[in-house]
């Protein structure tokens, strides 16, 4: 009977509905956490896996062996290498194309790397403007790589201590 | 003698009155445009974000580019729609949504039509807004629609006889069906206002307002998580735009409605302190204007079923029990009712 009352009373003097408008117009008053994306970015992990790139040593020479291990290990197929011998004798590779459309940026082919040649770097605005230009060939990635050494270094050596 | 003599007296009247009708409804465009722009802020607000804020500053040009671009979208007619009906339904619904704001009395002299049964009027014009909603359903020839029309007509229908019943008691206390004498009779401060005797029916006509205006958390004819976007999903461009106009220009008619017929409108709740103004009726709209909002960002919607048990079992009884209290009342001369 109590209860019953206490029910009524409850419903019609909306004060469950009150505490719900006390909520949301609290939250008017609060902080606003929006980021202006073009303007403002959220930070990036080192191990943030973006678009990939082939990096060299120092002395200007590719790293890639053409192993093949990223090819293999590559869940979605999307690494294509072929390889060939120099006249000194050391392996390395002629075509390595990776297909964006088929990548699925799970870092595999990174893990798989024996000489840290294939990376993925932590570039994520990009877009292709014809057919086609979604195949990474090995020119392009080797540029990338070039173009962001520094930054590659930097996040390799900051992830080291967790490896 | 100047052109304006030579017109016929007809001709006067009808460009007086085109002229008196524009003064109201391009104003009430603005706000339409600008409630837009202040519901995506309040409810971004609400909800931790910052809400548009890119076209112009403070994104204060929002409206403007969405209604550019909603004119220059096509309007599709889906095939096998009925294509008279499909176009003359926004219409049908928008004509009784502007056409209801020529009895709003915004101060004592300032009306457009001064008529004695301005409330009977009013019930009229926002009851007709409905069949615009169902003849939009029926004619997109959509499943989605067709519920959605179907949910919204249920919907009016039980909402619109408890909102009748809390309208017949503010005629009971106020004795009159014009709205400018209804406010008048409030006159004397803020202990005169209606809402004081009458506090359950404006709880009444509050809910069933939001129910009738198909706003959260009763906008289950346009459910967008069940059914799309309910009775208007074939329209696009400027179609779509028209029934969003009514929508929004209902909201505020409702808002007004609350301000004139329970809080004393124009009216100052200080009569000694501050003298009457348009400003007073203003700012009590924007109130319950921004109370629509609020209401949208906090409750979740409400299941059919709900609406309609709420509806015939809790706000028609509410209402019938009160209005026989209020009877009571008046025939004892009690205190506030009289």
């Amino acid at each position: 009977m109590f209860a019953k009352i206490q029910f009524y009373l409850k419903s019609f003097l909306f004060l469950e509905l009150l505490k719900g408008m006390n909520v949301t117009g609290r939250y008017f008053f609060r902080k606003k956490i929006t980021v202006q994306y073009p303007e403002e970015k959220t930070p990036i992990s080192p191990r943030f896996r973006g678009l990939h790139a082939l990096r060299r040593y120092a002395n200007g020479e590719e790293r890639c062996i053409a192993c093949k291990l990223c090819e293999a290990v590559c869940p979605a197929l999307a690494i294509t290498i072929e390889s060939e011998q120099r006249a000194d004798g050391t392996r390395r590779t002629t075509r390595y194309d990776i297909d964006l459309f088929k990548c699925i940026y799970c870092g595999f082919c990174e893990e798989a790397c024996p000489v840290d040649a294939i990376v993925e770097t932590n570039i994520f605005e990009y877009h292709f403007e014809n057919r086609g230009e979604n195949i990474m060939t090995k020119e392009k990635l080797l540029e990338i790589g070039d173009r962001y050494e520094t930054q590659l270094a930097a996040d390799r050596s900051a992830d080291a201590p967790y490896r | 003698m100047s052109i304006w003599g030579w017109l016929h007296e007809y001709v006067q009247f009808t460009i007086y009155s085109g002229v008196k009708a524009l003064m109201i409804l391009l104003p009430l465009f603005i706000v339409v445009a600008y409630y837009t722009y202040a519901e995506r802020k309040v409810i971004g607000y609400m909800q931790s974000r910052k809400g548009p804020n890119r076209v112009g500053p403070k994104g204060l040009l929002q409206p403007f580019a969405d209604m550019i671009k909603l004119m220059f979208k096509e309007i599709i007619i889906p095939t096998n729609s009925n294509r008279y009906l499909f176009i003359i339904a926004p219409v049908i619904t928008f004509a009784p949504a502007m056409a209801a704001w020529a009895v709003i009395p915004f101060n004592d002299t300032l009306v457009f039509s001064n008529i004695n049964a301005g409330l009977l009027y009013i019930l009229a014009m926002t009851s007709v807004g409905v069949y615009g909603v169902i003849i939009a359903g029926w004619a997109s020839n959509s499943k989605y629609a067709l519920i959605g029309a179907m949910r919204s007509a249920a919907q009016i229908v039980a909402y619109e006889i408890a909102m009748g019943f809390a309208l017949v008691g503010v005629l009971m206390v106020a004795g009159s069906l014009n709205l400018g004498e209804i406010v008048n009779s409030q006159s004397g401060g803020i202990g005169e206002w209606f809402f004081i005797p009458l506090l359950p029916l404006f709880f009444v006509y509050l809910i069933s307002g939001v129910a009738e205006t198909n706003r959260a958390p009763f906008d289950v004819a346009e459910g967008e998580s069940e059914i799309v976007a309910g009775f208007h999903v074939e329209y696009s461009g400027m179609t779509f735009a028209v029934f969003f106009l009514a929508e929004y220009a209902n909201m505020i008619l409702i808002a007004m409605l609350c301000a004139l017929l329970f809080f004393g409108g124009w009216l100052s709740p200080f009569p000694d302190l501050v003298g009457d103004s348009i400003g007073w009726l203003f700012g009590k709209t924007a109130v319950f204007m921004l109370l629509f909002l609020w209401f949208r960002a906090t409750f979740p919607r409400y299941r059919y079923d709900q609406i309609m048990r709420l509806g015939w079992k809790v706000l028609l009884p509410v209402t019938i029990f009160w209005l026989f209290v209020e009877g009571v009342a008046i025939y004892f001369e009690v205190g506030l009712f009289v």
